[in-house]
């Protein structure tokens, strides 16, 4: 067995060992995602989904979303991927233009990103795609025209990401080198300025910092991490979340089949308390256009943490960073781009 | 009387004083085994963690020598030029010293000032030399450093290492037979010397003599001669590791008095306590009350601490009467004190106090030195300034002065360019330059106080490779061109970060000032222009940035917990800020102008 059927074998079976979990709930979303999940055959998302559908209750219409790289997905593949559950694709196309996908070290080029997408939008009406913004080089121009290119092929949906250099990457050694300019965080944010006008006049919703969608293209999966939905992350690295702790497979592709192998789960677990799960929603929800919901912070975690919530809020109130919609506590748009350190100021910390 | 020595320690920080004296009180038995701490003397939790001496601290020996007892009284001395009047008293209650010099770094400024108030004072000096046993010690040179110094021969150098014990003996039979016993009429009425005291929260003010004339008794009533007030004395003793408590305490013996006395600052080291009913006709000389040099506001982070604090500050107060505070307000930290140090090391120590002994979280703005003002109207009037902000309206000043002092600093020759360019660029004006060896140099300069305070003594460390010693004493005020520099936030003048600046290098500072705050004020939600000003006059800008990282990466499932974690960590990094206006200040950004050139 080659190492790749070892993975969707190890994997399948994590489905299966974990189906407990889920007894009460129903899968609505199912999400190929985090690294190249695309390197996969149909055959082999087929299985995987298959297992999902042998050990869970899914609900009628999920949506079945692939993360997939330009240079996977040939007009075959997106012919089978049609085929299969598979409803909505995200494509990793970050930039139409070759400089900067040379920058970020991608596997494709420009003509493949745009071959893949007219390819795409054939067949598949739900489609998202990346674009990454504030890279070093790239001219207000150029990211506009990137925006441009994107609205063109008419996809109902963008994420959309500044560029952030990871350590011990060749991108963090050429900054560090000087061969490459470091990151500008004015640029970023006369970047995400330009987006954020530019989706609005085509039509879509900023509905979260980094994810803009037509009406009902919105991502299902990813909304549900923002509120508090329960998750399970299958595979190494991937997260999970059961209402009250997080947990977390391990990162190291071996290590993970050999557990699993032997049936045991190669997860790490962390329970949240109260005051880590106010943090999280204040944190995810002030991203969002649902923002922080008042009866909601009194519901689950009490009257005191209300009073706090209204109490750090109210120089933000002021200088209208936020605001309150019914009853939900929301940023505003230049709100929005500072939400972490508001966020922050929110937190409850006890010290 | 004839059986009592009485003598002090005279050494640079670390030449190892208060190790010898550790092994002196292990030789003699003063100490048993299992009382045995490093520094035995420094008691306080912070001087053994310095490893300097803060307090003046008295200890008494018995030893046996040729078949005779002899009762060694030894006072240690602050080792600090911020203490230097507590050094003076301490002196005043001996007939010896011994000097201990280190053999590989020879002889440093403050050895040398506090050598020259033992002479004046005719104590008999005992030379040692220190650490002989370490590699780099240069013995031979080194005591021809001494001799030339003292004008003694080479044989009264007693070599030695507090460390390993060498020399031990031949110090304890030197401080025997070359101190003179003490002098003085136990007839006479009481007159003793308060060289220092000491508060115990139980027992209230310890207080430290040493008996010139007289005897001290339990149950006297006794006179405090400066502050003219009367008490009992509850209780008289000596001291060894622990009070002994005595009947009486006899002239030229040193001891400890309780009279429940619960405020130090009744107790003011130099004063002479002397018998109520038969006062002495003779105070002894040289009594002054403390000045403080340096002053900075106190604000507590948290302005609700504000009562907290006061309560502290007077607690603090009660051991440590050379601490002087007021309240005051400033419009950027609400209502604090300013205070009064002897110099910036008890500043440090008295900020450390608070937050240790306390607990409470403090800021400390900017220090200065206390300046005087005649405005135009009364060009005779000395107003006094000890806040910057407190300096009239610059069109009514008619001159400002400031204090100078004169500094001595020793070095090696080598480093006499660099040390004299410092000097200059900190307004020194050279007056005496004296080669003690042909390697050795001793530099004099007349200096504004007020360069001393800002990051003098880590440079001076630095252009010398840390072969400067440096020491001063106040010269009294001179006239001096100043201006206020003012520091604005968020175009809000912040007043605790004004500073009082020689007009010619108030640019230079301002913008130094300002880029060292954009280093300190971490990037908040808002750009902040950082600007200093003289009066209208902006002379540098810089701006903070707002904080805007990561807010733009992916936030989905494992994003979301390390996200959280990081911003909670920031949160709680707030904690220690303070608010001025809508802008969150670390505490380091209000000194900040004390490290410039970091």
């Amino acid at each position: 067995m080659g190492k790749k059927e070892a993975m969707v074998s190890a994997l399948r079976k994590e489905l299966e060992l974990r189906k407990g979990e889920f007894q009460n709930e129903t899968v609505e979303t199912i999400y190929f995602g985090g690294g190249t999940p695309s390197v996969l055959s149909c055959e082999e998302i087929n299985d995987i989904i298959n297992s999902v559908y042998e050990n869970y209750q899914v609900s009628e219409n999920p949506e079945v979303t692939l993360e997939a790289n330009p240079d996977d997905l040939s007009k075959n593949q997106i012919i089978q991927l049609f085929k299969s559950p598979i409803n909505r694709l995200s494509i990793g196309i970050q930039s139409f233009f070759e400089e900067d996908l040379k920058l970020m070290n991608r596997a494709h080029n420009a003509q493949e990103a745009e071959q893949c997408i007219r390819e795409a939008t054939k067949h598949f009406d739900n489609i998202s795609i990346d674009l990454i913004y504030g890279i070093p080089e790239m001219t207000n121009e150029r990211w506009i025209q990137n925006i441009e290119k994107a609205l063109s092929y008419d996809v109902p949906h963008i994420s959309s990401y500044a560029l952030t250099v990871e350590p011990k990457t060749a991108l963090a050694s050429f900054i560090q080198k000087g061969i490459i300019k470091p990151v500008d965080d004015e640029v970023a944010q006369e970047h995400f300025k330009i987006l954020l006008d530019k989706m609005e006049t085509a039509g879509f919703k900023c509905y979260e910092i980094s994810n803009f969608g037509k009406p009902g293209y919105f991502s299902k999966n990813n909304t549900a991490y923002w509120q508090q939905k329960k998750y399970i992350g299958i595979g190494p690295s991937a997260h999970s979340y059961d209402g009250g702790r997080r947990s977390w497979n391990i990162n190291n592709n071996p290590k993970y089949i050999k557990s699993i192998e032997n049936n045991k789960l190669p997860v790490e677990i962390e329970v949240l308390s109260k005051t880590d799960k106010y943090n999280e929603y204040v944190m995810t929800g002030l991203r969002t256009i649902w923002g922080v919901s008042l009866t909601k912070v009194q519901e689950e975690f009490g009257k005191q943490y209300l009073k706090y919530l209204l109490q750090q809020a109210d120089k933000y109130l002021e200088e209208q960073l936020l605001f309150i919609d019914d009853d939900k506590l929301i940023a505003t748009k230049k709100g929005r781009f500072l939400a972490d350190g508001i966020a922050a100021d929110l937190f409850m910390i006890n010290l | 009387m004839k059986h009592i020595r009485n003598f002090c320690i005279i050494a640079h920080i670390d030449h190892g004083k208060s190790t010898l004296a550790d092994r002196l009180l292990d030789f003699t038995g003063a100490v048993t085994d299992r009382e045995k701490k490093e520094q035995l003397l420094d008691s306080m939790d912070l001087e053994r963690e310095r490893g300097i001496t803060i307090k003046s601290h008295a200890i008494q020996m018995e030893y046996t020598y040729q078949s005779q007892e002899y009762v060694l009284n030894l006072i240690d001395t602050p080792g600090h030029v911020d203490f230097s009047y507590e050094v003076s008293r301490s002196i005043a209650a001996c007939e010896g010293a011994l000097l201990v010099v280190d053999a590989a770094q020879s002889i440093q400024a403050q050895t040398i000032s506090n050598l020259y108030l033992a002479l004046e004072n005719d104590l008999e000096i005992i030379p040692v030399l220190n650490k002989v046993d370490l590699p780099s010690a240069n013995p031979e040179e080194v005591t021809d450093d001494i001799v030339d110094l003292l004008g003694c021969d080479t044989e009264e150098v007693i070599p030695a290492s507090a460390k390993t014990g060498i020399g031990i003996e031949e110090i304890l039979s030197a401080i025997i037979e070359r101190i003179p016993p003490p002098e003085g009429n136990p007839d006479e009425s009481l007159q003793a010397l308060v060289f220092d005291s000491v508060y115990n929260p139980f027992r209230g003010v310890e207080t430290y003599f040493r008996v010139i004339n007289g005897e001290i008794k339990k149950g006297q009533k006794i006179k405090f001669v400066a502050t003219d007030k009367d008490y009992f004395a509850d209780e008289v003793g000596t001291l060894k590791l622990t009070q002994e408590i005595k009947q009486s305490v006899k002239a030229g013996d040193v001891g400890y008095l309780i009279t429940g006395i619960k405020d130090a600052r009744e107790v003011k080291v130099g004063d002479t306590i002397t018998d109520a009913a038969k006062p002495t006709k003779n105070a002894i000389e040289g009594f002054e009350d403390v000045k403080p040099m340096v002053f900075a506001g106190i604000y507590p982070v948290d302005t609700d601490e504000f009562e907290e604090l006061r309560s502290s500050m007077e607690k603090l107060q009660l051991n440590d009467a050379s601490l002087v505070f007021a309240p005051e307000s400033s419009a950027a930290l609400g209502f604090g004190f300013r205070c009064g140090f002897l110099g910036m090391l008890h500043m440090e120590i008295i900020q450390e106090r608070l937050e240790r002994e306390f607990n409470m979280t403090v800021i400390t703005t900017v220090p200065n030195v206390s300046y005087h003002a005649f405005t135009r109207k009364n060009p005779d009037t000395a107003l006094i300034v000890n806040n910057p902000t407190d300096l009239p309206d610059p069109s009514s000043i008619d001159r400002v002065e400031e204090p100078y002092i004169k500094a001595t600093i020793i070095t090696k020759s080598d480093f006499v360019g660099n040390v004299m360019s410092l000097c200059i660029e900190k307004r020194g004006q050279i007056t005496n330059q004296t080669y003690l060896t042909t390697e050795r140099v001793e530099l004099n300069f007349d200096m504004p106080l007020a360069e001393i305070v800002f990051d003098f003594y880590d440079r001076l460390k630095t252009v010398s490779k840390g072969y400067a010693s440096f020491d001063y004493a106040p010269i009294g005020m001179r006239k001096s061109k100043l201006v206020r520099v003012d520091i604005l936030l968020n175009a809000q003048p912040v007043d605790a970060l004004s500073a009082l600046i020689h007009a010619d290098n108030a640019v230079t500072i301002g913008k130094k000032m300002c880029e060292k705050l954009k280093e300190l004020i971490p990037r908040q939600q808002f750009d902040i222009p950082i600007q200093a000003a003289i009066g209208a006059k902006i002379i540098s800008r810089e701006t903070t940035k707002a904080l805007r990282k990561d807010v733009t990466a992916k936030c989905y499932g494992g994003d979301i917990s390390r996200k959280r974690k990081l911003l909670e960590k920031q949160k709680k990094g707030k904690k220690r800020m303070r608010q001025v206006g809508n802008v969150e200040v670390p505490q380091e950004a209000f000194m900040a102008v004390l490290k410039l050139n970091d």
